[in-house]
């Protein structure tokens, strides 16, 4: 036992007051742009992050391939049809919005970071000939090599590009602070936000952001079913810290949440699985690597219609008269014929046609070409890989010329998890957006993982820098209004309270509980019953439980203060499962007490939303699946100056 | 709230992060690349940082990528997570 002070001066009663035009919270990848969006239209901008921004967020560490890069030179698909084909292949749960966006701008968010040093195309010609490369724009495309749209990207590089393009325009970063709560004027009509709270990870310090207009930035929910008591850091896809502070927040202060009744068993990470990229698999990272089998024997990749590919090439090509093809697979659990791509023969099929376990990816036997941007490209520039998997095997004898890397789940998978084992993967829920990004609240707008239906870094960088200018924009016809200091005081006793007590229980018995409740009652098999049930031991938590909550440090008040959030969402969860009164196969939703699958009258967004702030009541709503209604035209009203700017 | 905090090394039950001592110079770079703030700064300046919180680890690497020496800092991922490979 080493007795340490401290590291960090303690200011546990001390309030810091700070006025903004534009607040953005999170300083993950859409934060990052938000910000720089904001900055460079001239206002002042403060960026709050729980960790430190040059390398926070799931996508800090790195990025190996940019999706939906339609506007490429090289592009043979439109952003209309690419976004369309991701919503129809997801049944039409998905954002026509924020998917639309991605594939109209995320390719000037790609050139974006390569002015501001981030690599994005093969300048050293390492791969010239290559038939996934560009020979005029050194682009290298992963996927569909016939209508790149996906480009391969040396992501490490980076965040660390937009932390300093944060810090070259001006913007105020406040690291280690966490956001705590939206502050709000419920007094007009409609509710508005004013700012926000947070409190410093490190110090302790209570912070008040007064601001014109705000950006939800931050994480979708971890943590709800899945915990690791002797493994925290690795609970979960993304980083511990990541677990959907505002998600909790915006729940709160009234903001409209759709689709978060969809949970999947789990896939990746967790303490069930090795890493993710660092096991011998197909897909993503490693598309489209050769698998063996146990004894060597080579297996077979197939069509979308069952017939065998006999060329490495082949597999990077639609099939005969199919235009394009979603990743490889196809892009949903439940991939649709028409954006099916190539991929392997099932596992049930090769287990009864004699294939012997384990698989092997087969590195060595691939082109060089296809080798090399596997391994020296993908792999080395994915998120969490370049150290603990690609310096780390090199280091102890991995050779991706010579060995064959064992196959651990599924196909791409790294894990095999139990069906009550679930995560918010595959395109989850999320908040609400109309063509501005803005949330049902005015004064608030959301981007990344916080909007419905999120997924790569590409849509985090494409809605956070959409975000960023709408919310400046309005921002600038705005003016700044009185906090309620009630409010405020409010918020700073609730994160107080926690400070002052010497015995309790901790944030991990905390989380362990929220997970063993949602496995039980909110797993793969829902029902009224079993989710009233789990609703009610979450409440108990939250009433007898939340109050004995003890912390010793300004460290573990952040995370006690990030189990209360998991909590929240976690009734969020319970909440939208209870109103959602059918089951449906894209949103893995089954109900045993409404088993049809999909009846017509159901194919819609249910929202949800506190009614207020007082009292518990869920307001239920719907929107047409299809509400977003015209893309391009829509897109084109609400973004004439920018259209505008880019031509020029 | 007490001034004093307690680190019970003999209880990790993880090591991921292993510095070299002939080779940090204490910059503390890493105590501030990390996005879940696993260390503290040593309380002697110019020492290695100190691992505080090793099971909050996500093993992202980021603390290694930001080392201005590459023999300073080593990421030692779980050893459940040792994976198998062969030679062809």
């Amino acid at each position: 036992m080493r007795e340490l002070e401290w590291a960090y001066p303690l200011r546990w009663d001390e309030v810091k007051e700070v006025s903004t035009d534009v607040l953005i919270l999170g300083g993950g990848i859409a934060g990052c742009w938000a910000a720089i969006a904001a900055a460079k239209k001239g206002l002042k901008t403060i960026l709050v992050e729980k960790g430190a921004t040059i390398r926070s967020g799931a996508g800090g560490s790195g990025c190996d391939h940019w999706e939906s890069a339609a506007t490429n030179p090289c592009s043979r698909v439109t952003p209309e049809e690419l976004t369309m084909a991701m919503i129809k292949d997801h049944n039409g749960y998905n954002n026509g919005i924020s998917h639309y966006i991605e594939c109209r701008e995320g390719y000037d968010r790609l050139l974006d970071l390569e002015r501001m040093g981030g690599k994005i195309r093969d300048t050293e010609n390492e791969f010239v000939g290559a038939e996934f490369r560009d020979e005029k724009t050194q682009f290298l495309f992963s996927y569909d090599y016939e209508n790149r749209f996906t480009l391969r990207v040396w992501g490490t590089t980076f965040k660390p590009a937009l932390y300093k393009e944060c810090k070259r325009l001006g913007v105020e970063i406040y690291d280690r602070v966490m956001a705590t709560s939206l502050i709000t004027d419920v007094n007009k009509q409609q509710t508005k936000v004013l700012g926000a709270t947070g409190v410093n990870g490190r110090t302790g310090q209570f912070f008040v952001f007064k601001s014109k207009a705000t950006i939800l930035c931050m994480a979708r929910p971890t943590r709800i079913w899945l915990f690791s008591l002797g493994l925290p850091g690795i609970s979960e896809f993304r980083p511990l810290q990541c677990m959907g502070d505002g998600h909790a927040m915006a729940w709160k202060a009234g903001v409209e949440f759709t689709m978060m009744e969809k949970s999947l068993r789990g896939q990746w990470s967790g303490e069930r699985s090795y890493p993710p990229y660092g096991t011998g698999n197909t897909h993503n990272t490693w598309y489209a690597c050769s698998m063996v089998d146990a004894d060597g024997k080579e297996i077979p990749w197939i069509d979308r219609d069952g017939n065998i590919l006999k060329s490495v090439s082949q597999r990077y090509r639609p099939s005969p008269g199919q235009k394009f093809f979603l990743k490889g697979g196809g892009e949903s659990e439940f991939p649709l014929y028409e954006y099916q791509g190539p991929d392997t023969l099932p596992i049930e099929n090769l287990l009864q046609n004699g294939y012997k376990l384990p698989f092997y990816a087969d590195l060595p036997s691939m082109p060089l070409h296809e080798r090399n941007v596997i391994w020296n490209v993908m792999v080395a520039q994915e998120g969490k890989s370049r150290i603990p998997i690609f310096q780390r095997y090199k280091e102890a004898g991995f050779n991706p010329e010579k060995d064959l890397l064992q196959s651990y789940g599924e196909g791409w998978t790294s894990a095999s998890f139990l069906p009550r084992e679930r995560q918010l993967f595959g395109i989850p829920g999320g908040i609400v957006n109309d063509w501005n990004l803005k949330t049902n609240l005015e004064g608030l707008y959301a981007a990344g993982d916080q909007l419905f239906a999120s997924d790569c870094n590409g849509h985090a960088a494409a809605t956070g820098y959409y975000a960023g200018r709408h919310a400046a924009d309005y921002a600038i016809q705005t003016s700044q209004s009185n906090l309620n200091d009630q409010q405020v005081e409010f918020e700073r006793r609730r994160v107080k309270s926690l400070t002052n007590k010497s015995e309790g229980i901790g944030w991990k018995e905390f989380n362990l509980a929220i997970t063993r409740i949602m496995q039980n009652y909110c797993g793969e098999i829902k029902s009224r019953e079993l989710l009233n049930i789990g609703l009610k031991l979450l409440e108990n938590l939250e009433t007898i439980e939340v109050p004995k909550l003890y912390v010793r440090n300004p460290h573990e008040l952040i995370r006690s203060l990030e189990v209360i959030n998991i909590l929240i969402n976690a009734k969020l969860i319970i909440n939208s499962c209870l109103v959602r009164k059918a089951s449906s196969k894209h949103l893995h939703f089954i109900r045993s007490d409404y088993p049809e699958m999909d009846p017509i009258e159901w194919h819609k967004f249910i929202t949800v939303k506190l009614e207020n702030n007082k009292n518990n009541k869920v307001k239920v709503g719907a929107l047409p699946i299809d509400y977003y209604s015209s893309l391009k035209e829509n897109y084109e009203i609400y973004n004439e100056d920018y259209i505008k700017k880019r031509i020029i | 709230m007490e001034k004093k905090i307690y680190v019970d090394q003999g209880s990790r039950i993880v090591n991921p992060i292993h510095f070299d001592q002939n080779f940090c110079t204490g910059c503390n770079r890493c105590v501030e690349a990390c996005q879940v703030d696993v260390f503290i700064p040593n309380p002697e300046r110019k020492k290695t940082p100190i691992v505080l919180y090793p099971t909050e680890c996500w093993y992202c690497g980021c603390c290694v990528m930001e080392c201005p020496n590459p023999n300073a800092i080593r990421l030692n991922p779980p050893l459940m997570n040792q994976i198998y490979w062969k030679r062809k």
